[in-house]
């Protein structure tokens, strides 16, 4: 299978591309417009800055040249819901070409690469809304200029794994380079894909059909291989496959041809004569590929080296760019990496599965949470009474420290002390008390647990153990 | 103010005598309004207004007039009464471009260049009449009826911008705001005996202008003398952030009373982005209107052809003698490539056109019809009940132009011949030449219905295209009579420079006098 991917991408800014309006998500109908994406006679469009920038990070952080001018095209067609009866979008003089990202290893260790043939800039159409008043449709231009990016992929991608590896990875880098939600649900990311089959050794590319309506990246996959089979299946069979656009039907598992004929689209492109050519300065484009944040695959190696922690504990601190944020800080607070990973990883991601937040709005900062840690790295209280601290700070705010002293939760070495409570329990457990001191060692283990319950979690493990074992002799 | 002075005072006497409180500007809308009916401007006549509210403007009046009494200056067009071209958006009055496909449409935002007007103190009093989507050049055009020539009614008063120049030389307003793609201002201007300026692209803003082929249009204004045209275009010049086209260059001065004071030097133009050529530095400021001493003027020899009518020939042989008797050198240069623009602007302005005109759809606004047939229906018989046939025809030469398989032949093709034309204006100018003048038109006016082939009608734009085409400004002044209808004069001057375009314009209307209507 030969596949190519194109990705459009919303990206993150606070108005549209060619306007003032917001571009939030989820305004009642027709409220986020004004002349302009209204396209009512005599407006013009005046480029978003912001725009420009986030289209250039998100080049630059998929390894393409971005180009020192390019140029806004119309693409012209009629629908309800493109207002103008065009598209601005960026056609033979596109923002960027050229990139690539790597998604994988062969076998034999060497990178699997996916070429970027070029990134553009264009805007969003508005929406229709075909089931909400019967025998008629609904137009929503709230969405209509909304800025978006389109990535172009070469046919590089042999599978529909591939095409997975490629997706996830894709979404991964915008989210570290921070410009867009990259959200399928939401539509801030949305796939088409183009595939062609030809058999083992022919280098000549097959008659591509164009697959859309995917909902989720599995969704991609699952077409790609439905429409691998119908081409395959459609050449054992002597037929041809026919250029179309095809509709992927994830209820039924297959793909059936849209309406739209593909080839009766003559989008007639020609240069956008309200706006300028877009100039980039060399020196602008420099400083843009100077501030970009920190990439995935160089953070993973990053991390893997210098706090020692194994490539798959890191993958799974970085699905979210916040957590992974979060996770380095505590780390480097604490001085201890495994630690850090294992509060992270557990404590800290099962309270944010109860409360729902979102770990940069988590209460505990990664300050307070290395103050605990290290509490429990220098003996001043256990690991027990550590769990039971951090459920409080998530509750209250209040520091490690203090929340120890407030709850009297600091760690008792005093060996009177624990002579004391070790005594109690040899008394109230006289069973076990009289197995253990006859030697049967194993039962030193549940000895030392009922010691802690009963010291609240207060009592140092290490010296309760040695006290057993000197009474056990 | 005498009524009968109204009619012939130039705009900066009114707006004098509006801040000097000897007349209010009530009494300057009202002179108009009773103008317009003396002259008979109304649909059975003239037909120069298109929309129009008595009432509207008369109370629009008395809060200027508070102004006035208010303010120390309220502008160089304070109590002005202005009409505007019915494609550039204003509020109060509807905007529907001559068109019935927006017959009922009121903008709810107003174009920049009237929103200036009306900050520097001007009145809108009317909308005016013009060839439906400024595609014309006769105003017959119009989907409500051609706009009659006041100096005779049997002849068209031009176009696009017919009732604008009309209703500047049936003395109803000072100025009048048209628009021009291809030279319709200036044509109507030297049809109906007035002044007509198309400013240097990107030196108006086009936010509000109701697109017609976007790298051509820019607004222009009418003015009943050079100064009118001067003080309007001061007002409205200069960049707006809305219009990304248009320019941050300087604005100069150019009204008469400013001569003899030093002008401003206009800012190097980018040139990578607006396909302009380097500005030659302005004319120095002349002691008086009528000394054009060291002033070079290029008469270029394709735009006096063998065929050019011989009336018309003469006419500007006299406008060149003046100019050689105020001491300017008239020298003989060519731009080559000139008759190429009639061709070069039929590709690219239908093009342009056929994307821009996409948006009266049915379904935003506008026009409706048979939406119950289903999208295709709808849009097919809005479109072709709303539109008329010389729109219909352009927006089909367009789309074709641009499809697949066509675009590199025409379209792209055209856009290099386009580049060519403007290189050898700027060949000219950089060779010492001030100004350029050429007759604005082949022909005088011509009577209703004379022409219907579409070709003939394009022959008319044949002079005024290649300063669209260029980018370069041009106006048209009045130099005479033939057959007793108007003739026009253009001068065409670099990009950016229309203060020297002014300073030669101000000395041949001087030096013409009265000649000029003679």
């Amino acid at each position: 299978m030969v596949v190519g991917l194109e990705v459009h991408v919303q990206l993150k800014t606070r108005t549209k591309a060619f306007c003032g309006c917001s571009t939030d998500f989820g305004a009642p109908p027709n409220v986020n417009t004004c002349p302009v994406c209204l396209a009512l006679p005599g407006a013009l469009p005046v480029l978003n800055e912001r725009a420009v920038q986030l289209a250039v990070r998100a080049a630059l952080g998929l390894g393409c040249a971005v180009n020192p001018v390019s140029v806004f095209a119309r693409k012209n067609y009629f629908y309800p819901d493109l207002p103008k009866g065009y598209q601005i979008s960026q056609f033979d003089q596109p923002l960027a070409t050229g990139g690539a990202i790597v998604v994988g290893q062969t076998e034999d260790g060497k990178a699997v690469q996916i070429g970027i043939t070029r990134l553009h800039m264009e805007e969003d159409a508005g929406k229709s809304i075909h089931d909400r008043y019967p025998g008629s449709t609904a137009i929503d231009l709230n969405r209509s200029g909304v800025p978006l990016i389109e990535i172009v992929s070469e046919p590089d991608i042999q599978s529909s794994a591939q095409a997975g590896a490629y997706l996830r990875t894709l979404k991964q880098i915008l989210q570290y380079l921070d410009v867009s939600d990259v959200s399928m649900e939401e539509g801030s990311l949305r796939v088409d894909a183009n595939i062609s089959v030809r058999p083992p050794g022919q280098t000549k590319l097959g008659t591509k059909t164009e697959v859309k309506n995917m909902n989720s990246f599995s969704a991609v996959e699952r077409a790609l291989e439905a429409e691998y089979a119908r081409q395959c299946a459609l050449l054992d069979s002597g037929g041809k496959v026919e250029q179309q656009t095809l509709l992927w039907d994830g209820a039924r598992e297959s793909v059936r041809p849209s309406r739209t004929k593909e080839g009766s689209h003559d989008y007639r492109y020609f240069p956008e004569p309200d706006l300028r050519p877009l100039l980039l300065d060399q020196g602008w484009i420099n400083d843009a590929r100077k501030n970009l944040p920190e990439l995935p695959e160089a953070r993973r190696t990053r991390l893997t080296q210098e706090l020692g922690i194994a490539a798959a504990e890191i993958d799974q601190l970085m699905a979210t760019p916040a957590l992974v944020e979060y996770f380095e800080s505590v780390a480097r607070a604490s001085r201890d990496p495994k630690a850090a990973f294992n509060w992270v990883m557990g404590e800290v991601s099962a309270a944010l599965r109860v409360s729902g937040e979102e770990i940069d709005r988590f209460r505990v900062r990664p300050a307070d949470l290395a103050q605990l840690i290290t509490l429990v790295k220098d003996g001043t209280i256990s690991h027990t009474a550590a769990k039971r601290v951090f459920a409080l700070m998530v509750e209250t705010g209040k520091p490690a420290a203090q929340i120890a002293a407030d709850e009297g939760l600091a760690q008792v070495g005093d060996d009177g002390a624990l002579a004391g409570w070790v005594d109690e329990v040899l008394q109230e457990h006289p069973d076990e008390a009289k197995r253990y001191l006859a030697g049967e060692k194993k039962l030193q283990g549940v000895l030392v647990g009922f010691v802690m319950k009963k010291s609240k979690g207060r009592a140092d493990p290490r010296r309760v153990n040695q006290l057993l074992s000197s009474r056990g002799g | 103010m005498t009524p009968e002075e109204f009619t012939t005072a130039g705009a900066a006497a009114i707006s004098a005598a509006v801040r000097a409180g000897k007349v209010t500007p009530s009494e300057t809308v009202k002179a108009a309004f009773e103008r317009a009916r003396a002259i008979g401007a109304g649909k059975d006549a003239l037909n120069i207004f298109l929309h129009a509210d008595e009432a509207a403007s008369i109370e629009e009046a008395k809060s200027m007039h508070e102004r006035v009494q208010s303010a120390a200056d309220i502008g160089i067009l304070a109590g002005v009464p202005v009409a505007i071209k019915d494609n550039i958006a204003s509020l109060g009055l509807p905007t529907t471009c001559g068109s019935r496909i927006l017959a009922d449409y009121v903008s709810p935002f107003e174009a920049t260049a009237v929103s200036r007007l009306r900050a520097h103190g001007a009145l809108v009093v009317a909308k005016t009449n013009m060839d439906e989507f400024a595609m014309g050049s006769s105003t017959e055009n119009s989907a409500f009826g051609p706009t009659r020539n006041p100096h005779d009614v049997r002849y068209v008063a031009g176009g696009s911008s017919g009732g604008s120049a009309a209703a500047v030389a049936a003395g109803i307003t000072p100025i009048a705001l048209g628009s021009e793609t291809g030279g319709s201002v200036r044509q109507p201007a030297a049809f109906c005996g007035v002044v007509g300026v198309k400013p240097t692209y990107g030196r108006v803003s086009r936010y509000g202008l109701v697109a017609f082929a976007s790298s051509l249009d820019q607004i222009g204004v009418v003015g009943r003398r050079v100064d009118d045209a001067a003080i309007a275009l001061e007002a409205i010049a200069g960049f707006d952030k809305m219009d990304s086209t248009s320019s941050d260059a300087d604005v100069p001065i150019y009204r008469l009373s400013a001569l003899g004071k030093p002008a401003p030097l206009a800012r190097e133009p980018d040139t990578e982005a607006m396909r302009i050529g380097r500005s030659p530095v302005p004319l120095p400021p002349p002691p008086d209107a009528t000394t054009l001493e060291g002033v070079v003027i290029g008469k270029p020899r394709e735009y006096f052809p063998e065929s050019l009518d011989e009336g018309i020939r003469d006419l500007c042989e006299r406008a060149l003698d003046r100019f050689r008797s105020m001491g300017a050198t008239i020298r003989d240069v060519s731009l080559p490539r000139s008759p190429l623009a009639i061709p070069v602007y039929y590709i690219l302005a239908p093009a342009e056109a056929s994307s821009n005109l996409a948006r009266f759809d049915g379904v935003r606004y506008g026009l409706r019809v048979d939406p119950a047939r289903g999208l295709k229906a709808m849009y097919e018989t809005t479109r072709s009940q709303g539109f008329g046939r010389e729109v219909t025809r352009r927006i089909l030469l367009g789309t074709y132009v641009l499809s697949a398989g066509y675009y590199d032949a025409y379209y792209k093709k055209a856009q290099a011949v386009r580049t060519l034309i403007a290189d050898d204006f700027r060949a000219v100018f950089n060779s010492g030449v001030h100004a350029i003048f050429t007759p604005t038109t082949p022909t005088p006016a011509f009577t209703v219905g004379a022409i219907s082939d579409p070709y003939e009608m394009y022959l008319n734009d044949i002079f005024t295209v290649t300063a669209n085409l260029a980018g370069v400004p041009a106006i048209s002044v009045p130099i005479g009579r033939l057959r007793r209808l108007p003739v026009g004069g253009q001068i065409i001057t670099a990009h950016f420079d229309e203060y020297s375009m002014f300073r030669v314009a101000y000395a041949l209307e001087a030096s013409l006098g009265d000649e000029a209507h003679q």
